[in-house]
């Protein structure tokens, strides 16, 4: 076939053009026509159609994500927001922090151990790629029920492509989530968040400026993995029958990753760079592009000097490749050979590959011929834009109609006992400890909190102790009885979990996780669960920083519950104050903090004991929310709570749990005046903790509740080696223990 | 006056830095040292750090050991000189020859990273002499290749010539052969161990515990009273 050039596109606008193949619409194609005034070569059809995608152009969703910009909070801690590779937020004593979330979903699917390792290692370039050392990760993973089949096809592939992919970067892995649902089957979500830390002085951004700068492109060669990733997997509903998609997925390098890791810092250091971006999906289509769009000029590349792993490609394969562990570079031409030698101390291939213009186009040669004559915003910032429509779906009512509240209760005290058992050992309540064993936790020597506690902690500074926390919550379950208050309820938990850890919250990374944007019910879900998640973080001050939007997650007409992942960071200046989860010492009190009513809609116990999900998810109060979090990090800091466990999913039973088995001791605890025994050990109501308050500290921190008026109750002491609840029931650790850590095991191992 | 204790970086090194860090907290000068370069800076002992060097692509530390550094590495260390190798340094330490044996997959085939319990077997190593026999201490265990094996006559002499120095407590956490978590050479000079004594240093990260820190004390007062 000859070469389709610029050129040879204008003589022939006959040409019959694969663009319904590339997942593009017929508009879509008539607008690049209009755009360049002439039909597109195979080159930038290529471009257009990897960046018009849907997960490249946000086309569906960005009308209701300019909400997050919209109501942003004032926050005089954000230094880079929404719309660079990852927002940067100011930790104090000059250091910045970035973070983000993004998913790999489709492509774990069809490839588990790739899929989610690439996951990995594209969230980690992104923060990298705004000038930071990355310090941590963490995964957020959905799965189909636990005892399905394809579960464990899926779960132990992506649980070994993480740690295989992260171990080997020497990133601690400290948090993340995993969960089972129905729903997820065949369409598990694998959500990657990262962390990298910089000082203010560092921060590098996306964009090409500086005539005759030279764009250089380094790490792996280009190769023929992930080719239409982006258009093909991310943006289309799996059909249940359909050819195997596996080509389409990437394959890592971690090495290759490490290596560009530790030259690309020593390149920073010697700051060497006008510009950066990684290569993620859409490959060189994106970088070059946005790069261009992002700066002042154009862009000019040499398509032919792109070192590649297989000399077959075609022009328009090397542009869509998705070949994992690759950068690209802006580069003054004085400071070019200084940064082909850090290249080469690391043993990272780096090429000249083209240059900054002082024109406005974005021009890609092949062998001297050009291929592509594009306005570069027009394939990077001004893809199509759909008002798709939306509408509450006619089952909602019905849903939030059917009450959890009526399902029948444990008749005695024996039965109570029995479903407490069955709750811990759930898939979703009990231990993951199988999972994340294989990560480390431990790599760069920071790690103060890891999983199971409630929130990950990294030390950034060795000598003052500034550290920071991050959590990830969302439940599915909730958003799918209400997306405005599911939405809101996941920011809400995360928000907790960051300050029960002692860190003030700060900002927010979300993953918003969906169906096809095409089924206005879905749509609605979207739109709700955008619209809760803005006014959320309005209320709560915490600014969304960036993050990422998962459509399309659904097998034939059957969509995943609206799940939005939230992700909260928050700083802590001395990590010496870190509050921990674990009961430690017998005799210390144990209290409730905040308000438990009779709340079960979308609770762990209406899935575990009766396969049920209806009724209303419980209410936010986001003021309470906020004052519970004051108390946390005033009783951290002042000493006065010893342990802190947030209350969400299985609420106050599992809670404790958690914090006994965590630190080896027991607890006696007492049902408080006026509450149901079975409502006290399993509402879900939100604007909860436990805490552990040394009996010296009892008066002190009392005085300090009831001063800010949040209600603080007093249910109990550690103590023992059994959990009792006087009057009803006494369960030994050892048996707790054995029902809670032997389930995931049992299932996978 | 202290002592300068060198950590090699490979590419694929990771703890690297961290290795450093305990080092300078035990009171010793870290010096770091890179694989291309022959030269060891005049350093008094040399620790192999934990990592995946080259990837571990063909087997775990079989590359590295053909690195520049390595030709002057292995001399000095049949001459005497200190040697630690923890994790892929311990494999590095295998595949020289430095030490006997190989690491295998894990007999359960996963990566595993936990707190693990360790008797110190050998307290007369030059990098154990803080310790006392059959102490009991904790460090931190993260590999997916550290099933140590060798046959059983090497087995054996390891066992009779006291080269054994740490071996796994409560839980073989991958299958190694007489539940061997480190050895020796015949001089003492080289240990390697598959457990991070690097990540065990400060109260306030990781497990909380400091037992490794031992490693870097002991080393530090051989030198200094030399």
């Amino acid at each position: 076939m000859s070469l389709d050039t610029t050129k040879h596109a204008a003589d022939t606008p006959g040409t019959e053009q694969p663009w319904a193949e590339l997942g593009l619409k017929q508009d879509e194609y008539e607008r690049i026509r209009e755009i360049l005034g002439r039909r597109p070569t195979g080159a930038e059809l290529a471009m257009y159609s990897v960046m018009w995608s849907e997960h490249c152009s946000y086309k569906s969703s960005k009308v209701h994500l300019k909400q997050f910009g919209e109501k942003a909070p004032e926050n005089d801690a954000m230094l880079v927001g929404i719309g660079e590779n990852a927002g940067v937020v100011d930790v104090g004593q000059g250091y910045a922090v970035t973070f983000k979330v993004e998913s790999h979903n489709h492509p774990s699917y069809v490839e588990p151990y790739q899929g989610a390792a690439t996951g990995v290692g594209g969230i980690v370039r992104d923060i990298l790629a705004m000038g930071a050392r990355p310090v941590a990760v963490m995964d957020p993973l959905r799965f189909g029920a636990a005892d399905h089949e394809d579960t464990k096809r899926v779960l132990p592939g992506v649980v070994s492509g993480i740690g295989g992919y992260g171990n080997c970067l020497g990133l601690p892995n400290i948090g993340g989530e995993v969960v089972f649902d129905p729903c997820y089957q065949g369409n598990p979500l694998v959500n990657a968040l990262c962390v990298g830390v910089m000082k203010h002085e560092d921060i590098h951004l996306a964009k090409a400026s500086g005539a005759g700068n030279k764009v250089i492109l380094y790490g792996a060669r280009t190769g023929g993995d992930g080719i239409g990733g982006v258009s093909v997997l991310a943006s289309e509903t799996f059909e249940s029958t359909g050819p195997a998609k596996r080509p389409a997925v990437q394959v890592g390098d971690p090495f290759q990753e490490k290596l560009l890791i530790e030259c690309t810092l020593e390149i920073f250091a010697e700051d060497l760079v006008a510009g950066i971006q990684d290569l993620g999906g859409a490959g060189l289509s994106c970088a070059t592009s946005e790069l261009a769009s992002a700066g002042s000029g154009g862009m000019r590349v040499e398509l032919d000097t792109v070192p590649l792993r297989d000399a077959s490609l075609s022009p328009e394969e090397i542009l869509m490749s998705e070949s994992q562990e690759r950068m690209c570079a802006i580069v003054e031409p004085d400071k070019v050979a200084r940064f082909l030698e850090i290249c080469e101390k690391w043993d990272v291939i780096a090429t000249v590959i083209g240059e900054v213009t002082d024109g406005d186009r974005l021009e890609i040669y092949w062998h001297g011929e050009q291929i592509v004559d594009v306005p570069p915003r027009t394939v990077a910032h001004e893809g199509p834009v759909y008002h798709r429509p939306y509408a509450r779906p006619d089952w909602q009512d019905a849903l939030q109609a059917d009450d959890a509240g009526k399902l029948p209760r444990p008749a005695d005290a024996g039965e109570l006992r029995e479903q407490v058992l069955k709750l811990v050992a759930s898939p979703n309540q009990a231990s993951k400890s199988w999972v994340t064993d294989q990560y480390d936790r431990f790599v760069q020597g920071n790690t103060v909190l890891a999983q199971p506690e409630d929130s990950g902690m990294i030390r950034i500074d060795e000598e003052t102790n500034l550290g920071v926390a991050v959590a990830t919550d969302g439940n599915g379950r909730y958003a799918k009885l209400d997306p405005y208050t599911g939405a809101q309820l996941a920011l809400a938990e995360s928000y907790r979990n960051v300050a029960a850890s002692g860190a003030k919250p700060l900002a927010v990374t979300d993953c918003l996780n969906f169906g096809s944007p095409e089924d206005p019910a879905v749509m609605w879900q979207f739109a709700e669960a955008c619209r809760g998640l803005a006014d959320a973080c309005l209320e709560l001050g915490t600014p969304v920083t960036g993050g990422n939007v998962s459509l399309y997650n659904q097998t034939g007409e059957t969509a995943i519950h609206p799940t939005p992942v939230v992700g909260v960071l928050g700083v802590i200046d001395d990590v010496t104050r870190r509050t921990p989860m674990a009961f430690a010492e017998d005799g210390q009190l144990v209290y409730l903090l905040g308000e438990t009513r009779e709340e079960l809609g979308g609770s762990a116990w209406s899935q575990v004991v009766h396969g049920h999900l209806g009724g209303l998810p419980p209410k936010v109060d986001l003021a309470r929310e906020r004052l519970l979090a004051e108390i946390l990090i005033a009783g951290s800091r002042d000493g006065m709570i010893d342990a802190a466990h947030d209350l969400s999913d299985g609420g106050l039973i599992q809670a404790v749990t958690e914090s006994c088995l965590k630190g080896g001791r027991g607890a006696r605890l007492v049902v408080p005046e006026g509450l149901d025994p079975f409502v006290f050990l399993f509402s879900e109501s939100a604007g909860r903790a436990i805490v552990a308050v040394p009996r010296s500290e009892e008066l002190r921190f009392t005085d300090m509740c009831g001063a800010r008026g949040l209600p603080a109750t007093r249910v109990g002491v550690i103590d023992g080696d059994a959990v009792e609840v006087q009057g009803q029931f006494s369960i030994p650790l050892a048996e707790l223990r054995e029902a809670h850590e032997a389930t995931i095991p049992a299932l996978l191992a | 006056m202290t002592a300068r204790i060198g950590v090699i970086t490979f590419p694929g090194s990771l703890d690297d830095r961290d290795t450093r860090r305990a080092i300078r907290l035990a009171g010793a000068e870290p010096v770091a040292l890179w694989h291309r370069e022959k030269e060891l800076k005049q350093v008094d002992a040399v620790v192999l750090p934990g990592g995946f060097s080259y990837g571990d692509y063909l087997r775990a530390g079989a590359i590295s050991r053909f690195s520049p550094v390595m030709d002057t590495l292995i001399g000095e260390a049949r001459g005497g000189l200190p040697v630690l190798g923890i994790c892929n340094g311990f494999q590095v330490l295998t595949e020289t020859h430095l030490l006997p044996g190989a690491m295998l997959r894990n007999n359960h085939l996963h990566f595993i990273c936990r707190e693990q319990k360790l008797r110190v077997e050998n307290a007369e190593t030059a990098w154990t002499t803080d310790f006392t026999a059959g102490q009991e201490i904790h460090i931190p265990l993260k590999n997916v290749d550290g099933r140590y094996v060798a046959d059983e006559r090497t087995l054996d002499t390891l066992e009779a010539e006291g080269r054994v120095v740490f071996r796994y407590r409560d839980l073989n956490p991958n299958g190694s052969l007489r539940d061997i978590a480190g050895i020796t050479n015949e001089a003492g000079n080289v240990v390697g161990l598959m457990p991070h004594p690097e990540h065990a240093v400060d109260p306030m990260v990781g497990t909380g515990g400091t037992d490794g820190l031992g490693f870097f004390t002991s080393i530090l007062k051989k030198l200094v009273s030399a």
